[in-house]
């Protein structure tokens, strides 16, 4: 099953290797990490997307527990959860394709940031399974690049991974 | 008043109160080497190789309630450290690495002796630290040892850059540490240490299997207190050899692939099961499904989260320190005065005490040959079996653990997850000088102790008298064991030709050395050598045993604690057929 986890780690350098490192070491599946500095500059907030049976995902969070740098780690599936992705996906705009594209991009509330006489880029926002709903619903063709920032998540409401 | 970094370390190191420093110098590391010459509140002791620096520190850590602490230069000296780190890793064992990294503004341009020790160290040490600021040398080190001794040990390694070691600064050694992202578990929760005791108390057939944390978490005492208390069977890991005394009636031996038959059949067949400071590993219950289709509780004690429910589902997990746990459960069943079932317990018994007369250790005796089994069980009658014995990886390190009665925790210093050859004889050097009055042997065979052998020379010069029993066999015997069992006696390169004459190794070093051929010399070479005409001298036996000796009882790949491979005089009894467990594949 699909797990996000949310990690808070100390922003020292190595400490992304350690957590990366730790996955392949234990043959644990990354889908997507992002990471970043939080509004406390000697804290990063790191989320992972993985996969795995629950006990798999209990080791994980136990190994991830372990390293010294990991300050929390908390499983946003426990919970009610918000998850966000941001992709970029450059596609052709010519012909009649140039219509389709802006209203594609307006149906899934996506918003064109660059436009030349023969493309388009997108910004799109959602859950990731939102990404890839619209990338299968344009034509494959008319794809030129995509880049996605993998999953971020939070807790809804008062939950809130805070040390 | 500023001093170097050089200085900063020596001082810290001063500070942790360092006997012993065991380390090689070299480019790197020769600022701190200056400063080491400099001062004389502890001893350096030169290694002929870095491997040997990490074992004998991680020896005299194993050996002692103190942490072992060895220094490296970078590069090479930082790679050939690295099986020594990752040997103390796998066992859980405190220690401090120091290791010289080329100059900060030579990191990451391929500079001469320049390796990513950080990078290379990251999956076998608890945590590793790059020192970039002259000013971040005290803390750092003070976290090092910190971490090293806390919560579940392991090894920690320091990398200090030359150029860092050369700016000046202030010293001052901070006198506690914390750190905000590690807290390392104490006291188990109440309710589950009730529902532990409420399980226990309940059980018809209760078993206690002990193993590591409990001679790391100093728990000996407090397994031997309620293994008495309540009359339980006791088992022992490799790793936990002396956290329950060897010799005593209710210590059913060690149990796992080399394990005795009655450990392994009661681990088998108990209904409640408390795990003490152990981690369920393959080399001790083998298939995990195989081990759980015997219905069972499981009560897990142990120091670190991640190792509870690992490879084994448990009932009753309890997250704390072994020694401080186990008190705590020794309290509540003293003031409430409760026991097991006496009937029941006594049922239990005499089950283990059928198994146990198969003698499944018993070996057949030779007036031709030596046999290996009875060069240890004359070496622990000649020790008292008070011996601190430091083995090497192999044949001989099962006998060892099967026929030397362990008493004491700490006693047992063997690499016992990573199953390190070479292991040996630095690791009797470290525990020697860290107990200069005990008997140190290390028993060994002519395989492993090639392994590290340079080391018959930093002997010489610290004349740490260690006793080293060499057996013998002229064979890479565990491989040949295997190949014998399963590769249609193809023994593909596992035969050691042209070796060398060990006694005049021995003599060419400076030591003493015998040959013994012959079962009736065994006894009184021993006597011999552990004698008082030779106290002081290093002696290296070089017992010639017998060629076919094989290791019993044994468990096959895949198969589980009661299908195992008994040795000839047991071959009669029935045993549960083996059914092709294959869910952990052939895990070698």
């Amino acid at each position: 099953m699909r797990h996000i986890l949310s990690i808070l780690l100390e922003n020292e350098a190595g400490a992304l290797s350690r957590v990366v490192g730790l996955f392949s070491a234990r043959a644990y599946n990354i889908d997507s990490l992002t990471v970043s500095t939080t509004e406390d500059p000697t804290l990063s907030r790191m989320t992972i997307v993985t996969h795995g049976s629950d006990e798999v995902i209990e080791q994980i969070t136990k190994q991830l527990n372990k390293l010294i740098e990991v300050v929390k780690v908390i499983d946003l599936n426990e919970s009610e959860h918000i998850e966000r992705e941001m992709m970029l996906i450059k596609v052709r705009a010519t012909g009649k394709d140039r219509e389709e594209m802006k209203r594609m991009a307006d149906i899934f509330r996506g918003r064109i940031i660059d436009v030349t006489e023969k493309t388009y880029t997108i910004e799109l926002t959602g859950t990731s399974d939102k990404l890839g709903a619209f990338i299968e619903a344009i034509d494959r063709a008319v794809i030129l690049e995509t880049v996605r920032t993998g999953a971020s998540g939070i807790g809804r409401g008062e939950r809130v991974l805070k040390i | 008043m500023q001093i170097s970094g050089a200085e900063i370390v020596v001082r810290c190191l001063q500070e942790e109160g360092v006997e012993f420093l065991f380390g090689y110098p070299g480019g790197a590391v020769l600022e701190i080497y200056d400063a080491i010459f400099r001062q004389d509140k502890f001893k350096h002791v030169l290694v002929r190789h870095e491997q040997a620096a990490v074992h004998a520190a991680d020896a005299y850590s194993r050996s002692s309630d103190k942490v072992g602490v060895a220094l490296v230069t970078s590069g090479p000296g930082a790679t050939n450290a690295v099986t020594g780190i990752a040997t103390a890793y796998m066992d859980s064992i405190p220690m401090v690495v120091i290791s010289g990294q080329v100059a900060t503004p030579a990191i990451g341009l391929d500079a001469f002796q320049e390796v990513d020790m950080v990078g290379i160290t990251r999956p076998c040490v608890k945590h590793n630290f790059l020192v970039k600021d002259v000013n971040d040398i005290a803390d750092t080190i003070k976290k090092a040892f910190y971490i090293a001794k806390s919560g579940r040990p392991g090894p920690v390694v320091v990398d200090i850059p030359k150029d860092v070691t050369q700016q000046r600064a202030e010293f001052h050694y901070p006198e506690s540490v914390h750190i905000r992202s590690y807290v390392p578990a104490t006291r188990g929760h109440p309710g589950q240490i009730k529902k532990a005791i409420n399980l226990l108390l309940e059980a018809k057939r209760p078993y206690i299997y002990v193993g590591g944390g409990a001679v790391q978490g100093n728990a000996a005492a407090e397994v031997t207190e309620l293994v008495k208390s309540l009359g339980l069977p006791c088992t022992n890991t490799l790793m936990g050899l002396g956290a329950y005394p060897g010799s005593d009636p209710q210590f059913l031996g060690m149990l796992g692939m080399h394990g005795t038959y009655e450990a392994n059949m009661a681990m088998q067949y108990c209904d409640v099961l408390i795990a003490v400071g152990a981690r369920f590993d393959d080399r001790v219950i083998s298939v995990p499904s195989h081990f759980l289709s015997q219905p069972k509780k499981i009560i897990h004690i142990d120091v670190d989260p991640s190792s509870i429910s690992k490879r084994v589902k448990v009932d009753v997990p309890i997250v704390g320190d072994v020694k401080h746990v186990l008190r705590e459960m020794l309290d509540i069943l003293r003031q409430s005065g409760q026991k097991p079932d006496a009937g029941h317990l006594a049922g239990w018994w005499k089950q283990i005490e059928e198994w146990r007369g198969h003698n499944s250790l018993l070996y057949t005796p030779s007036t031709e040959l030596i046999k290996p089994q009875y060069v240890v069980e004359k070496l622990y009658e000649i020790t008292g079996g008070k011996a601190i014995v430091a083995s090497d990886v192999g044949q001989h390190q099962m006998w060892a653990a099967q026929y030397y009665k362990f008493d004491d925790p700490k006693q047992w210093l063997n690499s016992g997850g990573l199953g390190t050859m070479g292991f040996g004889l630095p690791a009797a050097m470290g525990a020697q000088l860290a107990n200069p009055d005990a008997t140190v042997a290390c028993i060994t065979g002519e395989g492993s102790i090639q392994m590290n052998i340079q080391e018959l020379s930093t002997c010489k010069q610290y004349h740490t008298p260690v006793k080293i029993v060499a057996l013998n066999n002229r064979y890479l015997g565990m491989v040949r064991q295997w190949q014998e069992f399963f590769y249609g006696t193809r023994y593909s390169e596992s035969y050691m030709d042209a070796l060398p004459d060990f006694v005049k190794v021995a003599e060419a070093y400076g030591h003493v050395g015998f040959k013994i051929e012959n079962p009736s010399d065994v006894e009184p070479v021993l006597r011999e050598a552990f004698g008082p005409a030779l106290k002081e001298r290093l002696v290296f036996l070089d017992f010639r045993t017998d060629q076919s000796e094989n290791v019993f009882p044994m468990i096959q790949n895949g198969k589980g604690l009661d299908q195992m491979d008994l040795p000839p005089h047991m071959r009669d009894i029935q045993q549960v057929p083996f059914e092709n467990n294959r869910d952990y594949g052939n895990m070698c």
